[in-house]
């Protein structure tokens, strides 16, 4: 036993606690700007961890630097505020040496995308259990106004007074491509559907990648209004679900439908294409979910939002302890005096 | 035929050949057989940064020195006695550091046209008497290694690689040293291709053979064991020492050791050594780069791992931001340069002092870190355990500077007593009454760890300025100065724990010559000879560069003057200057070469 194992093991215990939201609210002010959509995230995991059953004090929240970031400093768990871009690797670092702790982490479009997008891609691909939140505002907002990797191409902003002409990323085939085991999308403004997956995320063994299209209202305002307005959404957005088909609109008039390897919207009304003609949603599909996640990229089509891609493989920091294991079983318990000792030696009289 | 025994107290040998030519490895079997007949020795590899660069080039060149005696050996040597040089360019490359008179053991057979247009050579200097101040014995060591494997039936390129067995094998007649552990040691390394094992054994045994049935060799020497402490021994490099410091330091705190750290030359050979040891809950994890390696380990760190993070000094540049972070969250962390040339990618594989200001400032803002260096290959454990020690007892980084010198030369090392390690005791706050994040112990300022996983303990911290006790954020100017000063107080307070400095020779004299690092053993050498002259010189080398050790001042006015030898353009030097107005003077070499005495001893000349 390390001596970790020793304190904890030996650590006046707290009664055990059923949670409410409350319990995961710090003693600090929020600081966000009002109506940022910031808090709606906030409120919505506060509202899921006491769902989780997992004691307070093994849990940790993990940010780098940006609007997003300020996170861990509002949630009533261990808290790590680290500096720009860096939070995927100190996550790594932490979830390796303790993987008895749950490790979440806040981010941004640029924090995580931008100044930490290698260590981003490094955290998937590795899969370690830790889960991703990466609030994508298109704007660099604690900087005050800057275009972000996601702002749009032509984006006017106090750094690109006569547009960007940036190519924007796409978050979600960022992190398919850097093979995360768990990739979804959800939005700030649909709280219900935010608990939804911040759920999922927090069940899935796996680097868990969710993009939270959140509003900026003092750089951005609206940014993704299209697809969180009550006007505009339902026409906008097709909510994903396992084994079910691609339906969307006002009255579930439409629907996706592949041709080729090209999403189409079909309309369900004319009698030409039922619900049997459509996409029916698999997490597991690799090929599906970088189709789903190119949708975005296509003007006309709806952006889908929820799990795009959900599937099991090996947890890097599980294979690091088995590796221990296996070398203490083989080895036996590593004996310094032994070390020291080993190999060629002489003694001088 | 039987030749008179020549009785030497020190030789300095250097192999030299292509990088493919196993130079490296035929210095190491030598230095293994010459350490266990007890002799001291100190070693020096020399090699290309290309990894195979093409063959009989210049740049291609690798070399090993191996300085070993009778008496106290404290540096590779100044300048050699035998050069091995298995070809053309390895001679051109290394002819300079051969003293005058000295022996010249060249595979002839590798002085082709090819190889010597390659080095530059008009006409063959085996041949054209441009090498008459040296003994030079032409060996067609190619050729007698062909004729010792004939039988064997193995390709030329596979009897080609054996050559440097036949050279080690008459270098080990040459100074009457024993073939069994390296034959032994054959056995091991090539078990699974007996044929390899056969063909180098019979090479080594057919280089002795040839020293001693040809008439070329005028002489056999004989290097009598040093008078060495009692006890046993083993050879080690730098690296090596670094690593086992770190596992012996998780060992005694009982905290698991976490290694983040990314590639890079010459600090690589600790991540893979201490990647080996996962017998010892050793985590190495290879980090996608530099920034990541120390941010993963201040991760660790907060876990309650023993973080540590190795690299040199481009890597130590990228992670100037994450040594704040550290700074700023009071977590302990080991952090371990390898300094090499620079700047930029410099001279990757070879030596150099110059990152100690780098080390002490290279952050933004006021960022007191301690900084502590080792002065020689196995000195690397101790440090490196007493970077452990200091890092956890103080809640801080700590930087340790090593450098490419110390981290590839090797040394015989009396080994240590795992009960006489120093005690390293940490505790992880529990108590949930009064606890307060930042609130410090009062002996030595450090703030409690509390790890996540601990009921009640629930807190947040980051980079941001932390409130004095409470932790939380503040913006307060007051509150800022406090724990700019209370960062700064907590390091500065550490010079109460250090043991104070001590010097080589006298207390007080004419001269002091004050060093750091890897050039502990050209300085010791060098103020020896220089004492035994009658010359009034002492000599102070410091481990610990931030905070000095409390006396270091008084020693320093004891002396009426102070040279301080760097490999670096003057760095300790300003420091030692700037902190006890003194008037110091530097001598300094920047070659990517560690000094030799001789240049310190010119330049106590000098002064005295
Ligand atoms: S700047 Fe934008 S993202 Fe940041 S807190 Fe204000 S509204 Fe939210």
């Amino acid at each position: 036993m390390n001596l970790v194992e020793e304190t904890l093991k030996n650590a006046p215990k707290t009664p055990a606690q059923k949670y409410a939201a409350k319990d995961f609210q710090s003693d600090q002010d929020v600081r966000w700007c009002p109506g940022c959509g910031d808090y709606s995230i906030l409120a919505q995991v506060q509202r899921v961890m006491p769902e989780l059953n997992i004691p307070r004090h093994n849990m940790v929240f993990i940010s780098g630097i940006g609007c997003s970031s300020r996170f861990p400093y509002y949630m009533d768990t261990y808290g790590f505020h680290g500096i720009h871009g860096r939070a995927p690797a100190i996550a790594s670092g932490l979830k390796i040496a303790r993987p008895d702790l749950t490790v979440w982490m806040a981010t941004g479009d640029g924090d995580g995308l931008s100044i930490g997008g290698n260590h981003l891609i490094h955290i998937c691909r590795r899969n370690l259990n830790v889960k991703i939140l990466l609030f994508n505002n298109q704007i660099y907002g604690l900087t005050k106004g800057q275009y972000s990797p996601t702002s749009e191409f032509g984006k006017v902003t106090k750094s690109t007074p006569f547009g960007s002409v940036d190519h924007p990323f796409n978050p979600l085939l960022v992190a398919l491509g850097a093979e995360a085991s768990f990739v979804a999308r959800t939005l700030d403004r649909d709280p219900k559907h935010l608990q939804v997956v911040i759920r999922r995320a927090a069940e899935h063994k796996g680097t868990a990648f969710t993009e939270i299209y959140q509003n900026c209202n003092v750089f951005n305002d609206g940014a993704f209004f299209t697809y969180t307005e009550k006007e505009t959404k339902d026409d906008n957005v097709v909510f994903l679900e396992h084994g079910k088909p691609m339906i969307f609109g006002k009255e579930k008039e439409k629907g996706i439908k592949l041709e080729g390897f090209t999403p189409t919207v079909v309309s369900l009304k004319d009698g030409k294409y039922s619900a049997s003609d459509l996409i029916v949603h698999n997490e597991k599909d690799t090929m599906l979910s970088f189709i789903l996640a190119r949708m975005s990229s296509i003007p006309d089509l709806p952006r889908p939002v929820g799990v795009i891609y959900a599937v099991d493989r090996p947890l890097y920091e599980v294979e690091v302890q088995r590796q221990i294991q296996q070398s203490i079983q083989k080895q036996g318990e590593g004996n310094l005096e032994k070390l020291l000792n080993h190999g060629e030696t002489w003694t001088i009289q | 035929m039987n030749k008179a025994l020549k009785n030497l107290d020190e030789v300095t040998i250097r192999f030299a050949g292509d990088s493919g030519d196993g130079m490296q490895l035929t210095g190491m079997q030598f230095t293994s057989t010459t350490a266990m007949l007890g002799n001291d020795l100190s070693t020096l590899p020399d090699y290309p940064a290309e990894i195979r660069a093409p063959a009989g080039t210049l740049f291609g060149v690798s070399g090993f020195q191996i300085h070993f005696g009778s008496t106290e050996i404290n540096t590779p040597g100044d300048a050699c006695d035998v050069l091995v040089a298995m070809n053309p360019a390895a001679l051109k490359v290394n002819i300079r550091s051969l003293r005058d008179g000295g022996v010249i053991i060249a595979n002839s057979d590798g002085f082709n046209d090819k190889n010597l247009k390659l080095a530059s050579y008009e006409k063959n200097p085996l041949e054209d008497g441009s090498l008459e101040k040296y003994q030079v014995h032409s060996v067609k060591i190619t050729q007698l290694t062909h004729n010792a494997l004939e039988d064997l039936g193995l390709s030329n390129k596979i009897t080609d690689r054996s050559k440097n067995f036949f050279a080690l094998g008459m270098m080990y007649w040459m100074f009457s040293r024993p073939l069994e552990p390296t034959i032994k040691w054959i056995g091991d390394k090539f078990k699974k291709t007996p044929e390899i094992v056969e063909a180098n054994t019979r090479v080594l045994k057919a280089g002795y053979a040839f020293g001693e049935t040809t008439e070329i060799f005028a002489a056999r020497y004989e290097v009598k064991p040093a008078t060495m402490i009692p006890g046993k021994y083993r050879s080690i490099t730098g690296n090596e020492a670094t690593a086992w410091g770190l596992i012996a330091a998780s060992v005694k705190s009982g905290l698991d050791l976490f290694l983040g750290s990314y590639p890079i030359t010459p600090a690589s050979d600790i991540l893979h050594e201490l990647s080996r040891h996962k017998n010892f809950r050793v985590k190495t994890f290879q980090a996608e780069d530099e920034i990541a390696g120390i941010t993963a380990s201040i991760g660790a760190a907060y876990g309650g791992a023993l973080g540590a993070t190795t690299t040199s000094g481009p890597g130590m540049a990228l992670k100037g931001e994450a040594l704040g972070l550290a700074v700023m969250l009071e977590l302990p962390l080991i952090v371990i340069d390898v300094q090499r040339g620079g700047p930029s990618t410099g001279l990757p594989t070879k030596t150099e002092q110059a990152d100690l200001l780098q080390a002490l400032y290279g952050r933004n803002s006021e960022a007191p870190i301690p900084v502590i260096t080792a002065s020689t290959p196995a000195d690397c454990f101790f440090m490196a355990f007493e970077a452990a020690r200091i890092a956890i007892k103080y809640m801080t980084p700590v930087i340790l500077l090593t450098d490419g010198y110390l981290a590839n030369g090797a040394e015989p090392w009396l080994i240590p007593q795992v009960d006489n390690l120093p005690d390293i005791s940490p505790k992880f706050r529990t108590e949930v009454e009064g606890f307060h994040p930042y609130l410090r112990d009062e002996k030595t300022l450090a703030r409690p760890w509390a790890i996540p996983g601990t009921p009640g303990l629930e807190h947040r911290i980051g980079g941001l300025e932390k409130q004095h006790i409470t932790g939380n954020v503040s913006y307060d100017p007051e509150n800022h100065e406090f724990m700019v000063k209370m960062r700064q107080a907590k390091v500065d307070h550490i010079a109460d724990d250090l043991p104070p400095a001590t010097t080589e020779g006298d207390e007080k004299g004419d001269l002091l010559v004050v060093g750091w690092g890897g050039t502990y053993g050209a300085i010791r050498t060098a103020v020896e000879n220089k004492r035994r002259e009658g010359k009034s010189v002492s000599h102070l080398h410091l481990k610990y560069v931030n905070p000095f050790q409390k006396n270091v001042g008084e020693i320093l006015y004891n002396f009426k003057n102070i040279l301080v030898p760097e490999l670096n353009l003057g760095q300790l030097s300003k420091l030692i200057r700037a902190k006890y107005l003194v008037p110091a003077v530097t001598l300094n070499k920047v070659q990517g070469l560690p000094f030799k005495a001789v240049e310190i001893e010119d330049k106590i000349d000098e002064i005295l």
